[in-house]
Parts: C-alpha cells; structure tokens; sequence
C-alpha cells in the first residue's frame, strides 16, 4: 500500500497548528489578562513568566502557515484571501503586541500605550484566528480552485461566536499558566479568573456544539449517524471529564494539573472540529487529497520536517527547561 | 477613485518588505558581532568585551523583535496578496521557507531567549553556545530566503506542468544559477551594515569622549572587517553582475540605461532615462565603461533595452538610479574603510576628528545600500514574478483593491509607529551606552535583558536627569 502524503501532511500541519494554539494561547491569553490588572509590578511579573518563550511560541504559527502553504497550496491560496480581512488585522495585531513586549521595558512615559498595545493586540489576534477558525467550519466559496466569495463572507454570528470563544480560551490558558508560573496576589487572582474562564469556555464549547450540528447536515451526519455515534460518544464525556478534573484542581490549590487540563480540554475541542471538518480542509469543496502540493514537494519536505520535528521538539524542552520555576513579583529588577 | 488592484498589491508588499529587510540586515550582522565579543571576552577575560556584548545585546532584542514580528506578516502575505503566485510557485518555493522554519526559525528564537534572558541563570559557556546559535540561525535563515528568492530570479530544476512549477531536481532549485552570488552579496552586505552602524557609535562616543575604552575597541573591529568586507563587496557584486548578464540581460540593460545592442557600451554616471522615447536625456558618461565592466572587453557589446519590447521591460529608471545609489555607497564605503585603517595604521585614528565625524554620521548607510540594491533586483525582475514563469500582473489574490488598498494604509501607519518608536528606543539605548554593569546580577529567575536599562531610565529620572 503506498504512503498517503497528504493524509500525513494533514496530520503535521494539525501539529503544527495544535502546538501554535497551545503555545501562543497561554501568551496572548496573558496579553488579554494584563487588561485585568492595575500594578506596574504584578504586570511585569505576569510579562516576564513568558518573556522568554513567545518568539518561540509565535514560531509555530509561522510553520503552521508554511506547512499548510507547502503541502497544501490548493487551501492555502484559498483560505489567505478569503480571510484577507482578519488575517491581515491579526497579523497587525502580532506586529503591535511583539513589539510591545521589548518596548515596555524600554519606555519610561509611554510604558502605559505599550501595555495597551500587549493587551489590545493579544485581544485582536485571539479574536480574528477565532473568526477564521469559524469562517473556515462554515466553509468558503469556491471557483475553478480560485476564492469565489466577497472580503466579509466570513463575517456571521457563528464566527464571531468562534471567535469570542478562542479568546475565552486563551484567557483560561493564560491563566492557568500563572497559576503555574507565578506565585503571590497574581497566581491567587489568575485561579480565580479561571475559574470563571472555565464556565465561559464550556459555554462557548456547548453552544458550537449544538449550533454546528443544527447549521451545517454534513457535521450532523458526522456525529449522529450510526455507527459515527457509537465511535463518538466518548468525545464529549471526555471533555466534561477533563472540565470537572480541571475545576476542581483549581478548587484544591493545585498548580500543574489546571494547567494540564485546561491544555488537554484545547486538545479535544479540536478532535471534535477535525472530526466535524476531516477529510475537507477547506469544507464544502475540497479535501486534504484535492488540495495537495505535488507528491515531490510532499516528499521532499517530509524528509526533513521528521528529522526536525524532534529536534525541535526538543529546544522546546530545553528554553522550557532553562526557565522553570515561578516567577516572583518585582524579580530582578528593582 | 479606482485603484489598480496588482499597483496597489505590490506597493503593499514592497513597502513590507522594505521596512521587514532593514532589522534582519542588522540583526545578521550583528548577532555575529556580539557572538564575536562573547568569544573575546572569554579568551581575553577583559571585561570591556563582555559589556560591549550585553550593550548590543539590548539593541539586537529591539530589532530582532521588529525583524521577527515584520516577517511573520511576509508569510502570510504570499497567500492574502499573491495568492495565484502560492499556487504557481508553492511546490518549489514552499518547502525552501518552509526549511527557513524548521531550520532557522527555532533555533533562532530557541536560544534567544537563553541569550536574552539567561544571564546569570545559565553557565557561561552556554550563554556564548546560544549567541553563536542565533548567529549561526541568521545566516541560515538567509541561505532559505536567498535561495528562494533566487529561485525567483533564475528559476532551475522545475518543469512546467498545466502552467505551475512542478520540482524535478531540487538541488538544482536551491543552488540555482544566481543563488551563490546573491547569498555572498547579502549576507556580506549584513556585516557591512552592522560594521558601519558599529563603526558610527564607536566614533560617536569618542567624539563625546565617553566610554574611551568600548568605543575604541568598537571602532577597531570595525575597520578591521570593512577594509576586508568593504572590497570583497564590490568584487562580490561585480561577480553577480556578470551572473545577471547572463541570465537576466534586460535588467542588466536597465541597470545602466541601454538601449541598443549595438550602440556603445558607456557608463552613465548621470542620466535621465526617456522610456517613452527610448533614450538618455542629460547623460553623463564615461565612454565603454559599461562595457568594460560587464563583458572586460573595451568593445564588447551587451544585449539592449530594444531586444525587448516595452511591455517586457522593467522600470528603467528605478533600476538605474537604485544602482547607482548603491554603488555610491558601496565605493564611500570602501573610501571610509581604508582611509580607517591607514589612519588605524598611523595610530591617529581616534586624534582625526574630520574622519570620526563623517563616519559618526553613516551609520544609516549600509541600510540605504541593501534597500537600493533590493528595489534594482527586484524592480528589475519585473514585469516577472517568477523570471519567464508568472507575471506579476497575472499573480495577485481574487480580492479587492480597496482591501488591499485599505490594509496598505494601515501598515503604513502602524509601522511608522513601531519604526518611529524602535529608533527613538535603539538611540536612547545608544545614548546611555554600554556603562552599565558587566554580569547582571544572578537574580535566579527570568530576568529581561532591557533590565538594566531601564534601570537606568529610572535613575535618570529620579535624579532629574
């Protein structure tokens, strides 16, 4: 049996993105929450927990955007401009929210206008991949391989369900995260916070979980036919599960686990849209197969995306490594 | 008003792109400078290197975030913009930026923050280990980027299947024609900028007689690698010049304004390209100069703008002031390196204030140079997006002027706020200079590398100062 090149490129570039949400979520997540807290010092504390790791984090949506460029350049010249608007607002959002974090330390008068850029473009950035995320389950217009649709297609009340819904959880993993990494009055508030994020993501959750299926008979015929259903059921269990486990770690005062949980909760939100979406990369047209570069680019690029993965893989064990610990409040520099 | 959709999208890119080129030129060039440092400081134990290397290690995080930040909306814009040219080009181009990631990316941002963030939390040696790594990082980051563009200049090793470019050999691909030249040539022009900025900080401090000892020790590292670098530019060039030629003649041709094959082959110095008319107007010319330039041969011929007609010819003027500004600069800077090194040599280098106050005032040199000879590369692969393979008019994305025209305004604005403040920063950094104390102190914990900085920002201000 031949190797299916884009049933694994599907599965990489579903990496990629996975580690990108994940990664950047925590960080544009505290971007987000540095709006909730008034003390210079605790801002900093919450700023220097990431300092180190976003440039690593944002990495991943730059092999996210390649890998799906690479692979898939049938999706990729689809979906860029039929999100022209949120992708080119995200990624002015990146550009305002990255230099924020060097230029505060530097500023002196205009330290508040780059916070307001830290919060305000982690803000926007978490809200436009959460309305291409809905715009992309709606699906996109499509003729003779070329987007056939206007630039505010994309633009429902789905979406910006979606997109409300991301930034809830990017909050709740920016939270969860300072509850690992900090300690004092910001970890006490941040498991506060995430409790109340908790409750907010599980709606949001419910709420695209009921409303897909009811808008969209492909994901119904998905999750409800049988013998799907009898596969499926587990699914959601298993995010009330890891919901309940998270809660209540927040409840006990643990550290790690909220964290974990609040990690592993993305992760099957995600299963669920991929088994909502799979074999379409860009539903209702066209699948992974449709999409594909030429088995050569495939080929070519897989040789060395296996042997790198690991390595990279691995520096993220190692910057992760080198910066464990909590981070304390008015640590090393006052 | 009705904007041309592809006018409007190239702008938008060229202006990207242009202000995207200027931080990762820097940052090349001085990642290797700091890994530089480090390594001297740990083989001379002097502590002048190892604070000149956390001084320019402040002002490589403020760049490299503004080079980082301005080349993720590069990667997006391939897709939002140019969509067709994705498609066209993706099976080859795709892989080359998708191993600028793997490759490059990670490791760049991987021990950057064990650079930026690790003094006193991490050994010694792993310190200098991650500098050399993100300097190692840059140069491979621009093996990718080179090739690909190249790639784009000379395109090798593909075939042409239902009008998109299908890799056959990709070796061929990678080192296509004009990759070597142009790799040498931009990552030589990396090390000059960051040498020429170097150079101007160095001569500034002594003009201000502060920091004797750092500025002395910057200026002399300095002039050591341009009277190498700067020489080995112009050779570099000449060489990838003669590569053009070859492969892209009509650029060449519009480089120096010439129009027929047969006519002599004069160096304009000045001249005012008539396209429409097909001619020079005010020229000023050093009789067979191009021609011996470009075939070593007082007589030698060299195809004309002519062989072409209008509609296949890039935009004369751009291509031939663009070259001539960087030339200009590229031989200043040849002139500022020996005239350096002799005066180096004489040991009144740090006594010539005429001298420290011209090169005080260069420092945005190198920069002028890259951009200039980008829009001559660029401007003059037109009206090609890919030489021979996809016109640029046929490569823009099915979406509106007016986003894009929309979208182009609002980079305009947003990086004209981070330029403005990213300079104001990197000077009032330079302004303060490399005073501070040689180790941080080992907080144990994550600690910013603008730290000691804005300490001293503080200070500055409590002491109403």
């Amino acid at each position: 049996m031949p190797i299916d090149l884009p049933l694994i490129w599907a599965a990489i570039v579903g990496l990629a993105v996975a580690m990108y949400v994940i990664l950047d979520g925590f960080d544009l997540g505290i971007g987000v929450l540095l709006g909730l807290t008034e003390r210079a010092s605790e801002r900093d504390q919450m700023v220097n927990s990431i300092a180190p790791l976003w440039d690593g984090n944002e990495t991943w949506l730059v092999l996210g955007g390649g890998a799906l460029w690479v692979a898939f350049p049938g999706a990729y010249s689809v979906i860029m401009p039929a999100f022209y608007v949120p992708v080119i607002a995200m990624l002015l959002a990146l550009v305002f929210r990255g230099v924020a974090f060097e230029f505060r330390g530097l500023a002196v008068a205009g330290k508040s206008f780059w916070d307001f850029a830290l919060i305000g473009g982690s803000a926007l950035a978490a809200l436009c991949q959460g309305a291409i995320l809905g715009g992309l389950i709606q699906g996109i217009r499509i003729e003779n391989g070329a987007y056939a649709g206007g630039a505010f297609d994309w633009a429902t009340p789905f979406a910006a369900l979606c997109a409300l819904g991301v930034l809830a959880g990017y909050t709740l993993l920016g939270a969860a995260w300072l509850v690992l990494k900090t300690d004092g009055a910001v970890a006490a508030r941040a498991r506060g916070q995430a409790k109340m994020l908790l409750l907010v993501v599980l709606a949001f959750m419910a709420a695209v979980s009921v409303w897909t299926p009811l808008a969209f008979e492909r994901i119904a015929e998905r999750w409800f036919a049988t013998p799907n259903i009898f596969y499926l059921w587990p699914v959601p269990l298993a995010t009330a599960l890891t919901a309940f486990a998270c809660w209540r770690a927040l409840d006990r005062g643990h550290e790690v686990t909220p964290f974990l949980a609040a990690i592993a909760l993305f992760l099957l939100g995600y299963l669920g849209l991929v088994i909502s979406v799979f074999p379409y990369l860009v539903p209702p047209d066209l699948t992974i197969w449709q999409a594909s570069a030429t088995p050569a680019t495939q080929e070519f690029m897989l040789v060395g995306t296996l042997a790198l993965l690991p390595i990279i893989l691995g520096y993220l064990v190692f910057v992760y490594w080198i910066f464990r610990g909590k981070v304390r409040e008015g640590d090393s520099y006052h | 008003m009705e904007f041309d959709p592809v006018l409007i999208a190239r702008l938008q890119f060229a202006f990207t792109v242009t202000f995207h080129i200027i931080f990762p030129t820097f940052t090349i060039g001085l990642s290797a400078y700091i890994a530089t440092l480090l390594v001297m400081g740990m083989v001379t134990g002097r502590e002048r290197y190892q604070r000149l290397a956390q001084f320019w290690t402040r002002i490589f995080a403020v760049s490299f975030a503004m080079g980082v930040v301005s080349g993720v909306v590069l990667a997006y814009q391939f897709g939002t913009n140019w969509s067709r040219f994705s498609v066209v080009a993706g099976n080859v181009i795709g892989p080359l930026i998708g191993y600028e990631t793997l490759t490059a990316f990670f490791l760049e941002a991987t021990f950057l923050g064990v650079m930026l963030f690790g003094w006193g939390r991490v050994p010694a040696a792993l310190q200098l280990f991650s500098a050399i790594m993100v300097a190692v990082g840059t140069v491979i980051s621009t093996f990718w980027i080179i090739a690909a563009n190249s790639w784009m200049q000379t395109p090798d090793g593909h075939q042409i299947v239902d009008g998109i470019a299908v890799p056959l050999d990709w070796w061929a691909i990678i080192f296509n024609p004009s990759f070597p030249y142009r790799f040498a040539h931009m990552l030589n022009a990396a090390y000059l900028t960051a040498a020429f900025v170097v150079l101007a900080v160095g001569a500034r401090y002594i003009l201000a007689e502060r920091h004797p000892d750092q500025a002395r020790t910057m200026m002399r590292m300095a002039i050591w690698l341009l009277a190498i670098l700067a020489p080995l530019q112009i050779l570099l060039g000449d060489l990838h010049g003669l590569n053009t030629l070859k492969h892209q003649p009509i650029k060449i041709a519009a480089i120096e304004a010439h129009w027929d094959t047969s006519g002599p082959g004069n160096f304009h110095v000045f001249a005012w390209p008539d396209e429409e008319a097909e001619l020079n107007r005010f020229a000023i010319s050093i009789p067979q100069g191009a021609s011996l330039i470009l075939t070593h041969r007082l007589n030698g011929q060299f195809l004309g703008l002519k062989e072409v007609p209008p509609q296949d010819r890039p935009s004369v003027k751009t291509a031939f002031f663009a070259f001539r500004i960087m030339l200009a600069i590229g031989l200043f800077m040849v002139t500022a390196a020996l005239v350096g090194a002799w005066l180096m040599w004489r040991g009144v280098l740090f006594e010539t204030r005429w001298y420290l106050r011209i090169v005080a005032n260069s420092w945005w040199i190198g920069f002028v140079a890259v951009i200039a000879g980008w829009l001559v590369t660029e401007s003059g692969r037109q009206p090609w997006l890919v030489h021979r393979i996809l016109r640029t008019a046929d490569a823009v994305s099915p979406v509106t002027a007016a986003s894009v025209a929309i979208s182009l305004a609002l980079f305009v604005v947003i990086y004209g706020i981070v330029f403005t403040a990213g300079i104001y920063y990197i000077n009032r950094l330079i302004t303060r200079g490399p005073q501070g104390r040689a180790v941080e102190p080992s907080a144990g914990v994550p600690t910013r590398p603008l730290s000691a900085a804005h300490d001293a920002g503080r200070e500055a201000l409590a002491s109403g100062g």
